[in-house]
């Protein structure tokens, strides 16, 4: 889960990370009140899109008067499908140059990952490799001065400098462990005050969701469309794609080769769905509903029965069918645990099952777009 | 033959209590597995499918000798009984859980690599040796049968449509090792591959791997500096579209990282046979065992 900018701040200033200590505001007077204390300042909302800048989110204030007008115009807005409720109101500062910091999980190296640039102010990957500082920390042991030390060194800080980077990069350690970050990310790390001081100008900072439980002082911020939160709040997992046949399959990799079956035979799949092992009928037939709610061609129910039995699967199936009625056309592939049991209560409710992959991803595509299409 | 577990493997359950602890110790009894115990501290002196339940992870190592574990405890508690293990001398260590904190994953990974554990997954199916009749893991029992065959996937349903297709086919499996479909996990491709190239019984090696992170680009370049037996891989995700997580926490492209065509193209080079759909596997196994 990504944090707004404003929480992301907080997160830093409390360990250590300076940041320009802008004000979090809900109206446009508050905003007048914090650019008073702030004098010239920008207005930012408080959305968790790129471009904020180029779609108007961020504007210039030299007066209170002036902030609270740019405030008027920004709180409400619509940008990029998100209203904007909260702004960050940061005082305008004279940046002499941009560096980079962030720390990241390395699922190769299975230890975080630090990388530090002097290049910073643009997204890191497109900072050529050379130009980027890469520093592994051994998680029993945590981050060592030392490495700090020698990462400032490496991107070309001396003295004072060099102290403030190390302080800001043990702090950001710290915050990166105790939240159970995926990412932190200072950038850029803004050399101001005429190059006396280095502050965190912007920054990112993404809690990982299987943590999530145990820090409940993050508000939930939950991405993706209706379809996907109605979906994901059953449990399971569904990403929302932009075909017209729907999926419902067994296991993540199976969802993924489904997709991948249907496509080969000029399928377009409207979703990813892996409708989890071992569900009840329950969650199952909810999927099922919510699959049958986007109106697509045709739906694609491909499931091997290990932990998921496909009795069940067959039942939640036909207990949609008996509520609502099933007025697109259905394609049922099942082998697996149960699989004689599951395709005969399908039969019972006059929808025949398929056990070959292949040949029930082919009838799927003709029952969406017609023989020969 | 078989990697990593055989029939003398000497296997606890931490958490053999709960449903599915309980379900799946059935199914690994009824498989040939040899569990010694179970582990939960409030209900030692249990039984289950008539394992004793032991109190601790040393308590069951002492009185059993047991030298692999097979974990089913909830997420939030998986490193603590991880890192029980680990100190009680568990040597195999098969983590099942989905959705373990990967900073924590990353802690059990370290302590493991200090004591030589072997961990498979989190968020695995588990490993399987049929020949041998051991299982640790939740598989379905009947789709698999003794063979030449060694499976590694990321994915466990895949995996089982696969197995399935190959042991339809008569084509059997020495092991079939679950990775997992988290972003940090114990055994990778290369570390399956390293132990079936060596493995006498094991003719020929399936990958089933997915989009996601560079473990496919590296295995192509181990089998090509190493492996001198056939491989034949099917990915998943090739309709995948950049920036979404396909269920697995690994499965995602990240930039121009982690693609469909990157992985196809080392694995190819390194003279992997690709399959383009699944079913295709057992006829591209048979050929390459002619």
């Amino acid at each position: 889960m990504k944090l707004y900018e404003y929480l992301a701040k907080q997160m830093f200033a409390e360990h250590g990370v300076p940041t320009g200590n802008g004000i979090v505001c809900t109206t446009p007077e508050e905003v007048e009140e914090a650019a008073r204390k702030i004098g010239p300042c920008a207005v930012k909302a408080q959305v968790l899109v790129g471009g904020r800048g180029k779609a108007g989110g961020i504007k210039l204030a030299d007066t209170p008067e002036e902030a609270r007008a740019r405030a008027e115009e920004i709180l409400g807005m619509n940008l990029k499908g998100y209203i904007v409720d909260k702004v960050l109101v940061d005082p305008q500062i004279k940046i002499e140059k941009e560096y980079y910091v962030s720390i990241t999980l390395d699922g190769m190296a299975k230890k975080p990952l630090i990388m530090a640039s002097a290049y910073g102010g643009v997204e890191i990957e497109s900072v050529p490799h050379d130009k980027i500082v890469f520093e592994h920390v051994d998680i029993a042991t945590g981050l060592m001065p030392f490495q700090a030390r020698e990462i400032a060194r490496k991107i070309g800080l001396t003295g004072d400098l060099a102290d403030q980077f190390t302080k800001i990069l043990v702090g950001l350690y710290r915050a990166f462990r105790k939240y159970d970050a995926e990412l932190v990310e200072i950038n850029p790390l803004a050399l101001t005050d005429n190059g006396t001081r280095l502050i965190a100008a912007d920054g990112r900072f993404n809690v990982e969701d299987d943590a999530l439980f145990r820090h409940p002082e993050f508000p939930r911020v939950e991405e993706g469309t209706e379809l996907e939160k109605k979906v994901r709040a059953i449990g399971l997992a569904f990403v929302q794609l932009d075909g017209d046949i729907a999926v419902m399959a067994n296991g993540a990799g199976m969802a993924m080769g489904t997709l991948d079956t249907l496509a080969y035979y000029g399928g377009r799949p409207a979703n990813f769905l892996d409708a989890g092992g071992g569900s009840g009928v329950e969650p199952t037939a909810q999927a099922f509903d919510a699959l049958l709610g986007t109106r697509p061609k045709a739906i694609f129910v491909n499931i091997f029965g290990g932990i998921t039995r496909c009795d069940l699967v067959a039942e939640a199936i036909v207990q949609v069918k008996k509520a609502k009625g099933i007025d697109v056309p259905l394609v049922v592939r099942m082998v697996g645990t149960n699989d004689v049991r599951g395709r005969e209560i399908l039969a019972e409710a006059g929808i025949q099952a398929y056990t070959d992959m292949g040949e029930a991803a082919k009838a799927a595509v003709e029952a969406a777009y017609g023989k020969g299409a | 033959m078989a990697v990593i577990i055989d029939r003398n493997t000497r296997v606890i359950v931490q958490g053999i209590t709960g449903s599915q602890g309980q379900f799946h110790t059935g199914q690994m009894l009824a498989f040939g597995t040899n569990i010694v115990g179970g582990v939960n501290f409030r209900k030692a002196g249990q039984e289950v499918h008539g394992v004793p339940v032991f109190a601790t992870v040393h308590e069951a190592v002492e009185k059993t000798g047991a030298n692999a574990s097979v974990m089913f405890v909830p997420a939030p508690g998986v490193k603590d009984a991880a890192f029980e293990a680990i100190h009680a001398g568990i040597k195999v260590l098969v983590l099942i859980p989905e959705h373990v904190p990967t900073q924590e994953t990353m802690e059990i990974m370290a302590y493991a690599e200090r004591h030589g554990v072997r961990v498979i997954g989190p968020n695995t199916f588990g490993i399987i040796s049929p020949g041998e009749k051991v299982k640790m893991g939740i598989m379905p029992n009947h789709i698999y049968k003794p063979g030449p065959v060694g499976i590694v996937a990321r994915s466990g349903t895949l995996s089982y449509e696969i197995a399935y297709n190959l042991s339809n086919s008569g084509l059997g499996q020495t092991t079939v090792i679950g990775m997992g479909g988290d972003r940090v996990i114990g055994t990778n491709f290369v570390d399956a591959l390293e132990l079936f190239n060596a493995d006498p019984a094991t003719e020929a090696i399936v990958m089933v791997g997915e989009i996601g992170g560079i473990q496919e680009e590296l295995a192509a370049e181990y089998i090509k500096e190493h492996v001198r037996k056939p491989v034949v891989a099917y990915l998943a995700g090739k309709s995948a579209p950049p920036g979404k997580r396909m269920g697995h926490a690994g499965a995602i492209i990240e930039g121009n990282r982690g693609t469909y065509e990157s992985k196809v193209e080392a694995l190819t080079a390194a003279g992997v046979k690709v399959a383009a759909l699944p079913w295709e596997i057992p006829d591209l196994v048979r050929d390459a065992l002619k």
